[in-house]
């Protein structure tokens, strides 16, 4: 069964949905690079380890659910699906596309797969939690898994989403903030600064685990951990890096939504295969 | 039996009977529920409502997130919060990707009329009829609001309905044929034709039969669905009438009287004349007719506008119009 694939395993499909990122945006178009990597290991880890999902069932009753609130990271995610079996990996080069499944943000209309239309910041989180008490009414145990982004958490509504959450004892919501540093248009510290993070979420409720986004080890035992927690939702704070695995993009904010030119690319693919090359000969 | 009451106590009793028909109802309020009387269904069934406090953005996505895990989600509050605070709201997650929500919001127009302008929905047919994919609904009196919250929760995806807070008297028998968008045909005339909405197809029809009395017949129709607009009634007021008046407990930009210009327009240009909120911020008063009454738009209004109409037929022009905005 692919969601008990090992350690290396994991490390090898986040690569390969980094590739599929790079193949994505290609040379001289805009895309989000920054924060589709930067969120690459945490998708990697839900699609092929932690989630219960079935590709031949997009819609199956009491399925495990995963909500991109921080929508503009779409390729993370159309790779992942695409890897898992939800459509052919060939309908990723047809991203933006006229006519084609995968948008500029996700739509649950056109893609298997998708749940939510994110993309508009700051809504996601309030439709997990409408999941999670649909779940609880049908006496289901599927979780609903969000990523957030720390420039998302600008807008107010994922406030009142963490208040609603914590006071229903949503326990089944499990978010996972993807802290790379960066936003848009510059840091995070200089725009709206949110810190301090993990007491802001504890003071509204929620049980916080915090971990390197980037370390499988780390981030599967948040996983149980955030699982095995009863009475009240959990928050992941992952510290990430922008824009992770590629040289010239990590920590760049350049990259949230950038253009690379041919000789990035090449560069970009060449780091990947080596990264990839060095993970085949583990277990 | 249905009585005269307020549609949105309707509203309430309707939601009951839904919910003991159907498990897959849910309500959610954004903690107005005595105004909207969705109250009535947290009583029958507090399982499945949801008080989401005073954050109307968050429960309209909560409500899409129940939605689409195949629950049928009604969420209420009032028409300005709900078309205005948690608009995109609406947009992109309940009506982009269609999901089953039916947004159901109270203190239409001018009826809350002591609160005055901050909680007075003028602008929500406007910028709801504007959204792709959703439906929009205005019944006028208890028959009418019963027969369309059963209707919406038979039909499936996206709809907004905006209700009245204060008394409506019973214009429609029990067995009148309501369909989504559908007018009603309230009285026949051939001189002219009255299209009205929510509070205001009351109005139109006190308005008629003053006209009948100086020999006006006007056709009255009752317009509960304003998306989608049905054209066909309308081309044929226009072809067999000599002009129509809208009225609205709206602004006259963007809500009835703009979709029925819209439709004429395309194909046959007709005198209109707009009741309604003259593109102005209306203001509090103790009673709701008379603050209808002050900014020119009751019975007396409709029938100015109807005279005004036909004068201007028989002269074969076009006045102006009426577009000063009262003072206070």
């Amino acid at each position: 069964m692919r969601t008990t694939e090992s350690l290396p395993e994991l490390q090898r499909k986040a690569c390969r949905l980094r590739q599929h990122i790079i193949r994505m945006v290609g040379v001289g178009k805009a895309g989000h690079i920054g924060g589709s990597c930067s969120c690459a290991d945490l998708v990697a880890a839900l699609y092929f380890r932690v989630m219960q999902v079935d590709p031949a069932q997009p819609d199956k009753p009491g399925r495990d659910r995963f909500i991109l609130s921080k929508g503009h990271a779409a390729l993370a995610l159309y790779a992942a699906l695409a890897e898992r079996g939800f459509f052919p990996v060939a309908e990723l080069d047809r991203l933006k596309q006229l006519g084609a499944m995968l948008q500029g943000h996700p739509d649950r209309l056109r893609t298997p797969g998708v749940e939510a239309n994110t993309g508009s910041l700051g809504q996601g989180l309030s439709i997990a939690n409408g999941m999670a008490l649909a779940a609880r009414l049908d006496g289901s145990d599927g979780r609903m898994y969000v990523i957030l982004g720390d420039g998302e958490i600008n807008e107010g509504q994922v406030w009142e989403a963490a208040m609603f959450a914590a006071f229903h004892r949503l326990d089944h919501v499990i978010a996972i903030l993807d802290r790379n540093g960066l936003q848009a248009m510059g840091p995070t510290k200089t725009r709206l600064d949110t810190e301090p993070l993990s007491e802001k979420w504890r003071a509204f409720g929620w049980f916080v685990i915090e971990i390197n986004g980037h370390d499988f080890g780390q981030i599967l035992n948040a996983f149980n951990q955030a699982k095995a927690h009863r009475g009240s939702p959990t928050l992941i704070l992952a510290h990430t890096v922008k824009g992770k695995g590629i040289s010239f993009a990590e920590n760049n904010g350049a990259f949230h939504n950038g253009i690379m030119n041919q000789e990035q690319f090449n560069l970009a693919n060449r780091e990947l295969e080596a990264a990839l090359d060095g993970l085949q000969d583990q277990p | 039996m249905t009585e005269a009451q307020p549609n949105r106590v309707t509203y309430g009793s309707t939601l009951v009977e839904l919910g003991h028909r159907n498990p897959r109802i849910v309500v959610l309020d954004a903690d107005v529920p005595k105004s909207t009387n969705t109250c009535q269904f947290q009583q029958a069934f507090p399982d499945r409502f949801f008080n989401c406090g005073v954050a109307e953005q968050n429960m309209i996505c909560v409500a899409a997130g129940l939605a689409a895990s195949g629950k049928i989600a009604f969420a209420s509050t009032f028409a300005v919060f709900a078309s205005m605070r948690a608009c995109e709201q609406i947009r992109t997650s309940v009506a982009y990707p269609r999901l089953n929500v039916k947004i159901v919001a109270t203190n239409a127009g001018l009826d809350n009329a002591g609160d005055g302008v901050t909680h007075q929905g003028i602008e929500d047919l406007a910028i709801m009829r504007s959204i792709p994919n959703l439906t929009v609904l205005s019944p006028s009196d208890p028959v009418t609001t019963r027969k369309a919250v059963l209707a919406v929760a038979q039909q499936d995806g996206p709809i907004y309905m905006r209700l009245g807070r204060n008394l409506s008297p019973l214009l429609h028998n029990e067995n009148v044929d309501f369909q989504i968008g559908r007018m009603i045909r309230l009285r026949e005339g051939t001189d002219l034709t009255i299209i009205a909405t929510g509070n205001m197809a009351h109005a139109a029809v006190t308005a008629a039969k003053a006209l009948s009395e100086q020999g006006i017949q006007a056709r009255v129709l009752d317009c509960h669905t304003i998306k989608p607009i049905d054209r066909e009634a309308i081309l044929a007021a226009a072809n067999e009438t000599m002009g129509i008046v809208t009225a609205e407990d709206h602004s006259i930009i963007g809500g009835l009287g703009s979709a029925v210009c819209e439709a004429l327009s395309e194909c046959c240009p007709a005198l209109v004349r707009r009741v309604g909120l003259k593109d102005c911020f209306a203001s509090s008063g103790r009673d709701y007719r008379k603050l209808l009454a002050y900014f020119q738009m009751d019975a007396t209004a409709i029938q100015a506008e109807a005279e005004a109409l036909m004068q201007s037929r028989r002269a074969v022009k076009v006045p102006s119009m009426l577009t000063e905005c009262p003072a206070i």
